[in-house]
């Protein structure tokens, strides 16, 4: 059994498994019922000023499905806490004493004005809490009050106010980066700029589910209205990850710590954002989906892993961060084809029609009168589109051309290695 | 060997009847049929549409059940078979599409196409929604002789190319084997009738029933009186044992039986042997053995004379049969048909053995084919005792054609008969169009 024990900013937590701000850590009930079930720490539903805020009475999700109606993505309309901050900070204060060896940090929106976050946060600091989350990324309601996603999608106001709570915060104070914005990094300098001891992302994207098709307005509404909410779930991982690997190999917040979230549900998900530069993650939706008790696979499944992998934690983090590079620096000279393992292939045809009819012509249908898949390495430029919509494991697989010649170009295949940055074609190509 | 025949109405209660003559495949809830047809992988040139006599294109349909486009799931299965809603409950498709299906590969189970096709067609059947619209009238007129489904299928075709049809049946009611021959349990509440009235419902169609080829009806008038003729009139004659003992009471010939227990009011009041054996081996002899089983005959026999692999009804005929406590026995041709004025038993020869079977019989049942009736039409060119025609349906008479069971290949399937029926009606059209 890995160790699997985490420390983040210094934070312990006996895995690195935390519950994002969300519904599902609203309430020490919740939170209770969390802890019960073996979640390394909870990032505390977003405290706000008093008065709370209100929520609608109506709709506050909604949810892609598969046909068997798993979800695939999850959008909600839920702002930020609307219970009174008083009986917040009572069970926040209770929880840290219940439950010592876990990690619970304070998630806060408050105006851009620094008075509001040199009187709040020592109060809510007062509970126990760990440390803290700046919560720039919700994007709905709250940023068209200037807060939130407003913020976070200018650099300059996440610095600002990095630097304001730093200021009120003696324990660390992580910044909640929105991906609605064109690049993530901007803003993780920014906070990085301001002090931030963390960054965590993402928070959810602007999204509007379906429309209803009955009634032709969108899906769902508050008595016949609608508006955007914030997309979260599996669907969303591919571009938390893309941002998350931003900010790990971008030079100047390289050394920055990043709490991954971002669709996680099961333990390769967190294996992705740990490798690609996360020290730790955090789960809402798979929670808010399944309940709680997923934290079984997500801690097993991960320890299991490391020990296969005969990996650390540590070891683990920022692993495949390396392999991450702009295009420009893509090896041209390197080749491969798909290959169809004819003993695995059940025949559909769906590799053959896909290339047909979409890519390079480079797969048969007929092969001495018979049905027959076959790839024409004269076709294949190893698009791996094949092998992304084959319906059997390990059918289709691509390798490398490593001598003779690409029967495609007819050109040698070379060992040197030759980027877009060098290449002949290239108009802007740096001179020898 | 005497004695009274053991026959009697009211073997069974009401409710052990409606058991066990309830629908035998019940059809796919939403949910289900959701995550069934999430399971069909939309394969290019598809397996399961090359195997389907009439070219349904399956993963289409499969993926308008996934879309919830259930009008247009429907009109990709009805437009190449109208009688896709039969075909779903009738059709062995486990030697036809769900065999070809590429899952069978991946996991040794095939999508439950039959039940998705269900799925598909039921709803439209039930709220009698349209979905074709009839081209332009031609002005031609076409004869069809036969009311079954080679006959119906070539008809609603012909009708929907913009010719008026009129149908020419021997029996009172449309349908053919679907209304007569099939097992009941095959073809709940009535569908026959319903598909029946659905298929007419197009138009142009104008069903005289009761009516034969005979001196007052023959092919030349036909011939004389329509632009073209299309013969669907199935095989209309019992094989013959030509053993002993053939005439005696309580032999009967399965079809027959099967037609009165389709028509019949309360199934209670038929006449069942307490031990009833069926000689033959197709799906008429599987469909009486095990109806006679649920009506409540004790001993079920069916006697083939060959092995299982030779036997024209499907391996799940054959399990049905066994599950349903029929005994089969292969290898044993019949040799007489003992008894004095009623059937007691029959004697039996097996392969490779000097010694014999005897089965004590209160009804013998002949399932051992049909043959055609070819009263007034001995001008067409047979074979086999088939009409012979070409790959569009038309037989040696150059304004006649043909298909179903009364054709060469014919091959005792709904699903073929629909087919030739179709393939018939679009030659037809292509001719008369060609004519003008």
């Amino acid at each position: 059994m890995a160790d699997l024990r985490s420390q983040f900013l210094g934070i312990a937590s006996p895995n690195p498994f935390w519950l994002a701000s969300a519904p599902p850590t609203d309430k020490a009930y919740n939170v209770n019922r969390a802890f019960e079930a073996g979640w390394g720490g909870a990032v505390w539903k977003t405290l706000g000023e008093d008065p709370p805020i209100v929520n609608v009475s109506g709709p506050r999700y909604s949810a892609l499905h598969s046909n068997d109606r798993r979800v695939i993505g999850f959008n909600n309309i839920e702002l930020i806490t609307d219970r009174p901050l008083k009986t917040n900070l009572d069970e926040l204060r209770q929880i840290k004493r219940d439950w010592p060896d876990r990690a619970l940090i304070a998630s806060v929106m408050l105006p851009m004005n620094e008075a509001s976050w040199a009187q709040y946060l020592p109060m809510i600091e007062d509970t126990g809490i760990d440390g803290f989350e700046l919560n720039f990324g919700c994007p709905h309601g709250m940023s068209e009050r200037g807060m939130g996603a407003a913020v976070g999608q200018v650099p300059e106001y996440i610095q600002m106010a990095t630097e304001w709570a730093k200021k009120a915060a003696s324990v660390p104070v992580i910044v909640k980066l929105t991906p609605n914005v064109a690049s993530s990094v901007p803003p993780a300098e920014a906070a990085q700029s301001g002090g931030a001891d963390a960054v965590s992302l993402i928070n959810t994207i602007n999204s509007i589910m379906r429309v209803n098709y009955d009634t032709l307005t969108m899906y769902p509404t508050t008595d016949g209205m609608g508006t955007h909410g914030g997309y979260c779930g599996e669907a969303v991982k591919p571009i938390a990850l893309n941002m998350v690997a931003e900010i790990a190999r971008n030079a100047a917040t390289r050394q920055l710590p990043i709490s991954g979230i971002g669709g996680i549900t099961d333990w390769r998900d967190a294996v992705d954002f740990l490798a690609l530069g996360a020290t730790n993650v955090q789960v809402c939706t798979a929670a808010m989906v399944y309940g709680f008790k997923i934290i079984d696979d997500l801690v097993d499944g991960l320890s299991n892993f490391l020990d296969d992998k005969n990996l650390s934690l540590d070891e683990l983090v920022g692993k495949a961060v390396p392999s991450v590079t702009d295009w420009q620096y893509l090896n041209l000279n390197y080749i491969e084809k798909a290959v169809i393992d004819q003993d695995l292939c059940i025949q559909c045809g769906r590799c053959h029609v896909v290339c047909e009819d979409t890519s390079h012509q480079a797969i048969t249908n007929w092969v001495d009168g018979e049905r027959r898949f076959e790839v024409i390495d004269e076709e294949c430029v190893g698009c791996n589109l094949c092998v992304s919509v084959c319906p059997v494991d390990s059918c289709i697989s691509m390798q490398q051309l490593t001598s003779g010649n690409d029967p495609r170009t007819g050109e040698p295949v070379r060992a040197e290695k030759l980027n877009w940055t060098a290449h002949p074609n290239n108009p802007m190509r740096k001179p020898d | 060997m005497s004695g009274n025949p053991n026959i009697r109405p009211g073997r069974l209660g009401h409710d052990k009847i409606e058991e066990n003559f309830a629908d035998l495949h019940p059809p796919l809830p939403r949910a289900e049929a959701l995550i069934e047809a999430d399971r069909c992988y939309f394969c290019y040139d598809a397996p399961c549409t090359t195997a389907c006599p009439t070219g349904i294109d399956i993963p289409q349909f499969i993926q308008k059940i996934r879309s919830d486009n259930i009008r247009g799931s429907a009109h990709t299965i009805l437009r190449e078979n109208i009688m896709g809603g039969m075909c779903a409950r009738v059709c062995p498709t486990e030697i036809l599409c769900e065999e070809a299906c590429v899952r069978n590969t991946h996991e040794e189970k095939p999508v439950e196409i039959g039940l998705l096709q269900r799925y598909a067609t039921d709803p439209i059947l039930e709220n009698d929604v349209q979905l074709f619209t009839r081209a332009p009238a031609t002005g031609k007129k076409i004869a069809v002789v036969g009311g079954g489904p080679a006959g119906l299928s070539c008809a609603h075709r012909l009708a929907l190319l913009g010719h008026d049809v009129v149908i020419f049946n021997k029996q009172e009611k449309s349908g053919g084997l679907n209304e007569y021959g099939i097992a009941a349990y095959k073809t709940v509440d009535d569908f026959a009738q319903r598909e029946v009235e659905y298929i007419l419902s197009i138009g142009g169609i104008e069903c005289r029933n009761a009516a034969t080829l005979d001196e007052s009806l023959s092919l030349d008038a036909l011939r004389e009186e329509y632009d073209a003729v299309f013969l669907g009139v199935g095989l209309g004659y019992s094989n013959e044992l030509g053993i002993a003992g053939e005439s005696l009471t309580g032999v009967v010939n399965a079809i027959e039986y099967i037609a009165e227990l389709r028509q019949a009011a309360d199934k209670r009041e038929l006449p069942v042997g307490r031990d009833v054996v069926v000689i033959g081996g197709g799906m008429t002899a599987i469909d009486v053995a095990v109806q006679s089983k649920r009506l409540g005959a004790e001993q079920v026999h069916v006697v083939y004379r060959r092995g299982p692999e030779q036997m024209s009804a499907s391996v799940f005929e054959q399990a049905l049969a066994q599950t349903s406590g029929v005994t089969i026995h292969h290898h044993a041709s019949p040799e007489r048909i003992v008894g004095d004025t009623h059937v007691t038993g029959v004697q039996f020869n097996i392969d490779g053995s000097d010694e014999g079977m005897h089965l004590d019989a209160d009804v013998v049942f002949k399932a051992i084919g049909q043959r055609l009736n070819g009263a007034g039409l001995d001008a067409l060119e047979t074979e086999g005792g088939r009409f012979v025609v070409d790959e569009h349906q038309k037989t040696s008479m150059q304004d006649v054609w043909a298909g179903g069971d009364c054709v060469v290949g014919g091959e005792d399937l709904t699903v073929s008969a629909v087919q030739h029926g179709k393939l018939a009606a679009i030659d037809i059209d292509r001719q008369l169009k060609g004519a003008q």
